[in-house]
């Protein structure tokens, strides 16, 4: 009987585990993006803006997953940050990063007033996605626009 | 002759391949008057409002998730504002053959079903679009009916909260009406439109 009872419960905590490890979507506040990126290992940091519902965004995503894995060792972390509304982080997010089995970090904005927000990444942003933030050491580089992978590593390499 | 001739024509291509590129128009610019056709199949134009003292033109689409979140909201100003003189007008930018769920059809089909009370006019070519220099759905433009003339005085979004769950919002769209019709200038004339991109054919 008590055997069984910490089957179930081992059970239950596994099965809490992996539902956990599966949601990796966090929201971030750009006061968040700005520590993490501050307090962060790596050296160079490649943050793009896209959104599930966003056809050019998905269509670049697997160039940001290749240049994430093929430069890990050069300290560099490609953060994902989604512009979905918050109300799809679990009908429409997550479902997409499982999907993609995307193996950068994903996070999703928590501000609410774009009208601030997109000022705050880069005054020269209109908005539109997708677009990308180099960032490495002092430097910061914004462009909005899509990428080939070449373009990105170009981009990259430029840093 | 014929340098003149290959002049002009290269002008007048970069003008069309430019034509995305169009200049938003701002705050103080005369609005111009279009005749669309509307989902009833009848023409809308400024004229299609005799009492009007200004316009809400929304350029708005039924794809974009941020026209499906501000829908209701545009709904709501012209149940508000129509009565007291600025009607909604709601202009779809998106080309149908990029993007097929914007067809004419099927603007019918939403209108009719969400009871818009309001014109929701099909742009062919994008023309009015681009005069409006229209970027994404929603944009909105508020323009007002003076003795010159039709003018801009307010352009880009309809407030400051896309998801719509912000109480505080600061709601753009109507401050300026409140101050419109009080006889005074808007204190913002400008903010960002936030949305999807105006859907266009790919360019060959």
């Amino acid at each position: 009987m008590k055997n069984k009872l910490l089957k179930i419960s081992f059970l239950l905590f596994l099965l809490f585990s992996i539902k956990g490890y599966n949601q990796n979507v966090k929201l971030l506040t750009i006061n968040q993006l700005n520590e993490r990126i501050k307090n962060g290992k790596d050296s160079t940091y490649v943050v793009n803006f896209w959104a599930t519902w966003c056809a050019p965004c998905i269509k670049e995503l697997p160039h940001f997953e290749k240049l994430g894995a093929e430069y890990k060792s050069e300290k560099l972390a490609v953060l994902l940050v989604s512009l979905d509304f918050k109300s799809k982080l679990a009908s429409n997010v997550i479902p997409f990063v499982k999907r993609k089995n995307l193996k950068n970090e994903v996070f999703l904005l928590n501000e609410s007033s774009p009208q601030e927000f997109i000022d705050r990444i880069d005054p020269s942003w209109s908005g539109s996605i997708p677009a990308t933030l180099f960032i490495k050491n002092d430097k910061r580089k914004f462009v909005e626009s899509e990428f080939t992978y070449e373009q990105l590593l170009t981009e990259y390499k430029k840093l | 002759m014929k340098k003149i001739i290959l002049l002009l024509a290269l002008a007048f291509s970069a003008f069309l391949s430019h034509a995305q590129n169009a200049v938003t128009l701002k705050a103080g610019d005369a609005a111009p008057d279009f005749k669309l056709k509307n989902v009833d199949n009848k023409d809308v134009s400024f004229g299609s409002f005799k009492d009007a003292k200004g316009y809400i033109i929304v350029f708005t689409c039924n794809t974009c998730p941020y026209a499906i979140g501000y829908e209701q909201r545009i709904i709501d100003l012209d149940k508000k504002f129509k009565s007291q003189g600025y009607p909604v007008i709601a202009i779809n930018p998106n080309d149908p053959e990029a993007s097929n769920a914007d067809t004419f059809a099927k603007m019918q089909d939403l209108a009719k079903d969400k009871k818009y009370s309001f014109p929701y006019l099909f742009d062919p070519g994008q023309k009015i679009t681009d005069e409006y220099g229209a970027k994404r759905t929603p944009h909105i433009f508020i323009v007002s009916k003076t003795a010159k003339g039709n003018v801009v005085e307010y352009v880009g979004a309809i407030d400051n909260d896309p998801e719509g769950n912000n109480p505080q919002k600061i709601k753009y769209a109507e401050d300026v009406i409140a101050s419109l019709k009080s006889g005074q200038k808007p204190a913002i004339t400008q903010t960002k439109e936030i949305g999807c991109t105006v859907k266009r054919k790919a360019k060959a």
